[in-house]
């Protein structure tokens, strides 16, 4: 037995370690595309301090440590490029605080999406956080680290914003607190008004330190829920209509969506509204302003309201198990989506260029773009299925998805949560100042490179 | 020696997401798969069989005592079953993980737990080396008489026939069937095991042997009507048995004793108790029977049925199915099933846990102890509640 593999038994015991070759083979890949690579050791850790000694240990040895959660991101963010240790964070899930007047909760880094829902509605059914739609079991604390949205995301913002402290195992070992519960015991700010160190953290995907707590937003949860579909096949007129509806200011969630299967939606551009009530008498409110404000498209006979009665609750299930469908449409489970940030005007030229990827890489597709901040901008999912027993599939949904970056780059877009490949083209078309800043934050917090090293790396 | 590997449904493999909405029940409430929970690795989880599967048949992992740990670990609960959200191959996840663990048996690479059950099975004919002239003694008192031609044979199976809490249970099912004066006998030192267990863990041979000898003295017998004890019986001998030619109605015992409580030949008296009842994987989410044996707890006088968060089709597995409740292999740690849901069943303020299967009431009645719960809670069989109740 290995020194290192001794001293981690030491820190998490025996059952907190894996260099067995079924962990190695599981925890070296995600679900995407990108080749896999194999860590050293799997370990499981149940407490920050755990967490700390193991980050020591990595220090002392040189090793990378990549902080991990459910692994879905599919840009193959955890995938171990440099070896290492993965550090699976799901044995930390207690949810240890909830403040419901000031509407926050506190969970450990390793808390599942499903289970915060699952205990706000048993505990607090008044409140509710920023459900994506990413499967249940993929981690809060993962989210943050990669700017996720959710479901509140066009009314409060990326769910990194709603993000109220941090607690993070720094590279160099150290515990630091983030926010508001580094001055006391309150979890009510990130950074206002003090500097903003979240920034540090959020969005690095893992290569500045580790969370171990997350302090998380709340927000109302009204008694009812609805939704209506507005379908248009002007895609020209889509940037308006979100204009329009954005101006409304009271809706929960806006969704444009399209694909080519089943039949019934090819050549369709369906726009969902969700909207929310504490009664019938609010929610038929909302529905007629929604109806109103789109009654010029309807009398041009541009679009129309679809009925959905049988598709609602499929629309209203928070997270949408069905979004995992379009993986087995190939009968090959898998897909794989770019998700540049980009303005709402432009959604007429993206919905254009997934067409064409799918024509030109021949593979299948599906869209659907999220309106951020009250249409600020959109999260642009340009997705792409695939048969994992099919390589030459895989390498041209590969292929597809690094032209649609450099595409959404050229259009002044920023990539979601982009592999290591798309973080290189990010980086350089970065302005060299802003590069550099990167560099500094980088290489003052991670000196010896340990943290899921292969990403966010910027060469002097 | 190197194996050239085959599942039948090894064309669905590839096919998983490892989403990991298999790991949960419906409300997300906490992990819902028995080996995940306790293991704590994705290797554990259906989706991490799932993918583990493809790469060993592939090659690109070996058979090693850790990859059939894994596999054996499953407890066949079907929670996976239920929740996995691919429409087209969910139905077909716990036979890949059966064939799975068939093809280990093939290969000689199976737990030891595992090698000593089949052995056991093969030369005792039950999992406790126990002599078969013991087989019927638990029925001793009962009234039940060996089957000659009545209307029903009540089958006991190995645990309700050896273990003592399952002998407890079998008792009961029998003093109430003997009592209520249905026309029903047993095997007794002549019932052999159903072999529901030895097809979970991948022994066909074996089980086809078992399985053919129960069908053809069934019938020699002149057996038409069987209810069992033991869940796991009636599963198997429902789902697989007809397909061998044993086509049998059967019943499980709270079937039954529902009838006989409408038909009024069993009476209940006021038994003012909290009950949560923890319903059995291989009668609830494999037989879809979850009404039954609440509608009998609800008819007792004065008693409440309190019901655990996890309930249903979203019940945890106590662990013991899949033959674990033999091989062990999910062990007894704080976050093994069977200790999980008697934390479950205590948060519920219920003084009884109601249980309608053998297995489950070993596996949580140790884990009641392990939790040092004995003065909270206790577990007892559906039967063993009403005869409380008559007195």
């Amino acid at each position: 037995m290995s020194d290192i593999l001794k001293s981690l038994i030491e820190i998490v015991g025996e059952k907190g370690v894996s260099n067995a070759p079924e962990e190695l083979w599981f925890y070296s890949r995600d679900p995407g595309v990108l080749a896999p690579h194999k860590p050293d050791y799997v370990v499981a850790p149940k407490t920050t301090e755990e967490v700390q000694k193991i980050v020591q240990l990595a220090c002392r040895e040189n090793i990378p440590v990549v902080p991990m959660g459910n692994g879905m991101s599919l840009a193959g963010l955890v995938i171990p490029l440099k070896g290492g240790i993965v550090l699976d964070m799901k044995r930390m899930n207690k949810i240890l605080e909830v403040n419901p007047m000031a509407r926050y909760v506190v969970v450990e880094g390793g808390t599942s999406q499903g289970v915060l829902k699952a205990y706000l509605q048993k505990n607090h059914p008044t409140l509710r956080h920023s459900i994506p739609d990413a499967p249940s079991a993929t981690t809060i604390a993962a989210n943050v680290s990669l700017h996720g949205q959710g479901r509140l995301t066009n009314q409060y913002g990326f769910n990194s914003d709603m993000v109220t402290g941090l607690e993070v195992v720094l590279p160099t070992g150290e515990i630091c607190r983030i926010g508001s519960p580094s001055i006391g015991p309150y979890w009510i700010s990130k950074g206002p008004t003090l500097p903003d160190l979240s920034g540090l953290f959020l969005g690095w995907l893992g290569c500045t330190g580790i969370i171990t707590k997350v302090g998380l937003k709340l927000y109302p949860n009204k008694k009812i829920r609805d939704a209506e579909l507005f379908v248009t096949d002007r895609v020209d007129l889509i940037p308006h209509i979100l204009y329009k509806l954005t101006h409304l200011e009271m809706l929960e969630d806006i969704n444009v969506w399209f694909q080519p299967k089943p039949l019934m939606f090819l050549g369709n551009y369906h726009i969902t509204i969700f909207f929310t009530g504490d009664t019938e008498e609010e929610v038929e409110f909302k529905r007629k302003m929604v109806w109103d404000c789109l009654q010029e498209y309807m009398d041009s006979k541009d679009g129309g309201f679809m009925s959905i009665q049988y598709m609602k609750p499929l629309l209203l299930e928070m997270p949408g198990r069905n979004i995992a469908d379009f993986a087995d449409v190939p009968k090959g489970g898998g897909f794989e989506y770019s998700g540049p940030i980009a303005p709402i005007e432009h959604f007429p030229q993206y919905a254009a260029k997934v067409i064409e990827l799918a024509a030109k890489y021949n593979v299948l597709y599906a869209s659907t773009a999220r309106l951020i901040s009250g249409g600020h901008c959109m999260m642009y999912s340009i997705s792409f299925a695939f048969n994992r027993n099919d390589p030459a599939m895989m390498e041209r949904v590969e292929q597809a998805l690094t032209e649609a970056t450099a595409f959404a780059l050229d259009m002044g877009g920023i990539p979601w949560k982009p592999n290591f490949k798309e973080q290189k083209m990010t980086l350089e078309r970065m302005e060299p100042n802003a590069r550099k800043l990167l560099l500094m934050i980088k290489k003052n917090l991670d000196p010896q490179g340990i943290m899921n090293p292969g990403n966010w790396e910027v060469n002097p | 020696m190197t194996y050239i590997r085959h599942i039948e449904h090894e064309n669905i493999v590839h096919r998983c997401f490892r989403c990991g909405y298999c790991k949960f029940p419906t409300d997300y409430s906490d992990f819902n798969c028995p080996s995940y929970k306790a293991f704590g690795w994705d290797t554990y989880s259906p989706g991490g069989r799932m993918w583990l599967t493809r790469a060993w048949l592939a090659g690109e992992i070996e058979t090693s005592e850790r990859f059939a740990e894994i596999m054996f670990s499953c407890v066949g609960c079907d929670n996976c079953k239920d929740q996995c959200v691919f429409p087209k191959f969910k139905d077909f996840l716990p036979e890949i993980f059966q064939e799975t663990r068939a093809e280990l048996v093939n290969e000689g690479r199976v737990p030891p737990g595992v090698r000593d059950y089949f052995k056991a099975i093969a030369v005792s004919g039950n999992p406790y080396k126990l002599p078969q002239s013991e087989r019927g003694k638990w029925a001793e008192g009962t009234g039940l008489q060996p089957y000659t031609n009545q209307e029903y044979l009540f089958y006991a199976g190995c645990v309700g026939s050896y273990d003592e809490v399952g002998q407890k249970m079998a008792k009961s099912v029998g003093n109430l069937l003997a009592q209520s004066g249905i026309s029903v006998g047993i095997l007794g030192n002549k019932e052999t095991c159903d072999g529901n267990e030895v097809r979970a863990m991948g022994e066909m041979g074996l089980f086809a042997q078992l399985a053919q000898a129960n069908i053809e003295k069934f019938k020699a017998k002149g057996v038409k009507k069987i209810i069992t004890l033991d869940p796991h019986a009636l599963h198997v001998f429902k789902k697989d048995y007809p397909a061998l030619g044993g086509k049998f109605k059967v019943l499980h015992y709270t079937e039954m004793l529902a009838e006989l409580i409408k038909k009024k030949k069993i009476k209940l008296k006021s038994y003012p108790v909290t009950i949560t009842y923890h319903d059995p994987c291989y009668l609830g989410r494999h037989q879809q029977i979850y009404k039954v044996p609440r509608e009998i707890l609800k008819v007792i006088p004065k008693a409440e049925l309190s019901e655990m968060r996890r309930h249903g089709p979203d019940a945890f597995c106590c662990g013991g199915g899949g033959g674990n409740f033999f091989t062990d292999i999910l062990g007894t740690a704080e976050d093994s099933a069977s200790r999980v849901r008697v934390r479950e069943a205590v948060d519920t303020g219920a003084q009884i846990i109601a249980v309608a299967c053998p297995n489950c009431a070993k596996m949580l009645s140790d884990a009641v102890k392990m939790e040092q719960l004995e003065d909270r809670i206790e577990v007892l069989g559906i039967a063993e509640i009403l005869e409380r109740a008559r007195k």
